[in-house]
């Protein structure tokens, strides 16, 4: 993690009529960080996700993405990340290597290093025997594993993860975990969701938005701290169980 | 006994895709009994199965001593089923999927209503919104009531907890203690390995096959080695330090701590050992202490 700021937002706001989704967000994230990015259902998670991602102009308020104004350079931010979410990741009746060859297409990846960056890929992955396989045939916890890789896979400089691990083994889930560090470490900023608060620990910094705002963020041995609890579980039933939008909105 | 399963065996696409491979368990009366495992195991299969929505290819099921096969009829009058995916009329409001539902089996609201007041009165200030158009949490509430307001002796509950947040998921679990004090019979499963403590009994599933059925407790305790969990100032680096140690035998990363076990030996000298191996990797702020398991540690436990 280095001292770079890589996402920095200004009291961003998305309003839908009266309904604030996201309410004055403000934040950075370094370069390389593992920034967790947690909330309540309908805390306004998916909506700042959007706007961090070019698909959602802003009410007002301001952000660069990876250096790119979020209101005029959109495409060039989406140029610059990658994003997965356990919804939708990989086309199920392309095969592995389509898949890789698509999505790197798609994001831009030169002609001439596309041949060697997907043997080294798959080579990595160890799915050298199912590389013609389609996707829909893998294990969950493979295409996880795979939709990852492809998500890096034009070198961005943030990735954006939508709930990356439900439903995921618990093996497969670390495995997934040790994908993250390996990117982190190459220096690529991560952005995740997730629904475990066990992932919650594995963030250099998180933050928990509540009612469309950010109530907390800070590490995760901070906001024990702060709450004066034993687990980041606690942490989020503290800050979530009072949280008014749960039970009537989205 | 009010549901038994005897070898059941499901395949799909012509035998390619062998869903559940020879699963055999059974609930008592009364019993809230979890089926716990990732997505894939088989859960759903098991349930569209004891749902009488699905034939098995080998194997018997029974509910309430009632064949899957040849009496679903009978089946179909005792059970509450609330599928995985949400599958309530989405355009129609809260009270007229309730109104439906209850009709739909030859009730009432009024009739039954003891059975879902403790959760309906939680949505009732919706009741003229449309499915659609409520969060997660609330969904889940309807979905629930819906199943039972034909007072089911039987509560099939496919990944009720599945997409919503933590906060929800224990208002669920409490929701559930409610429901088998009224002496429901509860089938549940979670991909969410933490919920397991809060059932009766649990059988573990991966890949279609089943890796342990006990209570929480006795799994627990089955847990053939001293867990112990370590943490240091740099985890990321820690845990590749301690897979590389000779005297590692297992290594995950659990949160705040990765939990390890030992190899045989004295153990307090395999401790001695460890943090000098660490510290002489560089590691500060060495802490270690001995723990007892999860059901998720014992559930990688039974996958390796």
């Amino acid at each position: 993690m280095t001292n770079e700021v890589v996402i920095k937002t200004d009291k961003l706001t998305k309003q839908y009529g009266d309904f604030v989704a996201a309410n004055q967000i403000t934040l950075e994230v370094y370069q390389g960080e593992i920034f967790g990015f947690l909330g309540a259902n309908g805390a306004g998670k998916t909506t700042a996700m959007r706007m961090l991602c070019g698909l959602s102009t802003p009410s007002s308020g301001s952000a660069t993405i990876g250096g790119f104004d979020i209101y005029k350079e959109t495409e060039q931010i989406k140029k610059n990340i990658g994003y997965m979410s356990q919804k939708f990741s990989l086309y199920e009746d392309l095969t592995v290597m389509e898949n890789i060859r698509f999505f790197g297409g798609i994001y831009g990846v030169p002609d001439k290093d596309l041949k060697e960056r997907m043997r080294s890929l798959i080579e990595t992955l160890g799915l050298k025997s199912e590389a013609d396989k389609l996707v829909g045939s893998l294990p969950l916890g493979w295409k996880q594993k795979l939709a990852f890789s492809v998500a890096i896979f034009h070198e961005p400089k943030i990735v954006f993860l939508d709930e990356p691990t439900g439903g995921v083994d618990p093996v497969t889930r670390r495995q997934f975990w040790d994908l993250i560090y390996d990117a982190s470490d190459k220096g690529i900023t991560i952005f995740v969701t997730t629904h475990y608060m066990d992932e919650a620990e594995y963030c250099n910094r998180v933050t928990m938005m509540v009612d469309g705002y950010i109530k907390a963020l800070d590490t995760p041995y901070k906001l024990k701290q702060q709450f004066s609890a034993d687990s980041m579980d606690d942490v989020f039933y503290e800050l979530a169980r009072n949280a008014k939008r749960r039970e009537d909105q989205l | 006994m009010d549901v038994v399963l005897k070898n059941i065996v499901k395949t799909y696409n012509k035998g390619k895709v062998k869903a559940v491979s020879d699963v055999s368990f059974s609930v008592e009366k009364g019993e809230l009994f979890g089926l716990i495992g990732p997505d894939g195991a088989g859960k759903t299969t098991i349930f569209r199965i004891l749902a009488t929505l699905l034939l098995p290819d080998e194997g018997t099921a029974s509910v309430n001593g009632h064949d899957a096969v040849n009496d679903y009829k009978e089946i179909r009058k005792r059970i509450g089923y609330m599928p995985g995916k949400f599958s309530l009329y989405q355009d129609l409001s809260v009270e007229e999927n309730l109104n439906f539902f209850a009709t739909l089996f030859n009730t009432s609201i009024e009739e039954n209503y003891e059975l879902i007041r403790d959760i309906y009165t939680q949505i009732e200030p919706f009741k003229t919104r449309r499915a659609g158009k409520l969060s997660g949490g609330m969904k889940q509430k309807l979905a629930l009531c819906c199943a039972l307001i034909r007072s089911p002796s039987l509560l099939l509950l496919d990944e009720p907890t599945t997409g919503v947040d933590t906060v929800s998921r224990k208002e669920f679990w409490e929701m559930l203690k409610g429901l088998k004090e009224q002496h429901i019979t509860i089938l549940v499963s979670t991909p969410y390995m933490d919920e397991a403590t809060l059932c009766d009994r649990i059988a573990l599933i991966q890949d279609g096959e089943i890796l342990s059925i006990n209570s929480p407790r006795k799994i627990i305790n089955q847990f053939p080695d001293q867990l112990y969990a370590v943490k240091s100032q740099k985890m990321s680096r820690l845990l590749a330090d301690l897979r590389q140690s000779s005297t590692i035998s297992s290594c995950n990363s659990f949160g705040e701590y990765h939990h390890i076990t030992l190899h045989q030996g004295n153990t307090f000298e395999m401790q001695k050992k460890l943090i000098n191996e660490m510290e002489h990797l560089g590691h500060t702020q060495i802490e270690i202490k001995s723990i007892a398991p999860t059901i998720e540690d014992c559930f990688i436990k039974l996958m390796s």
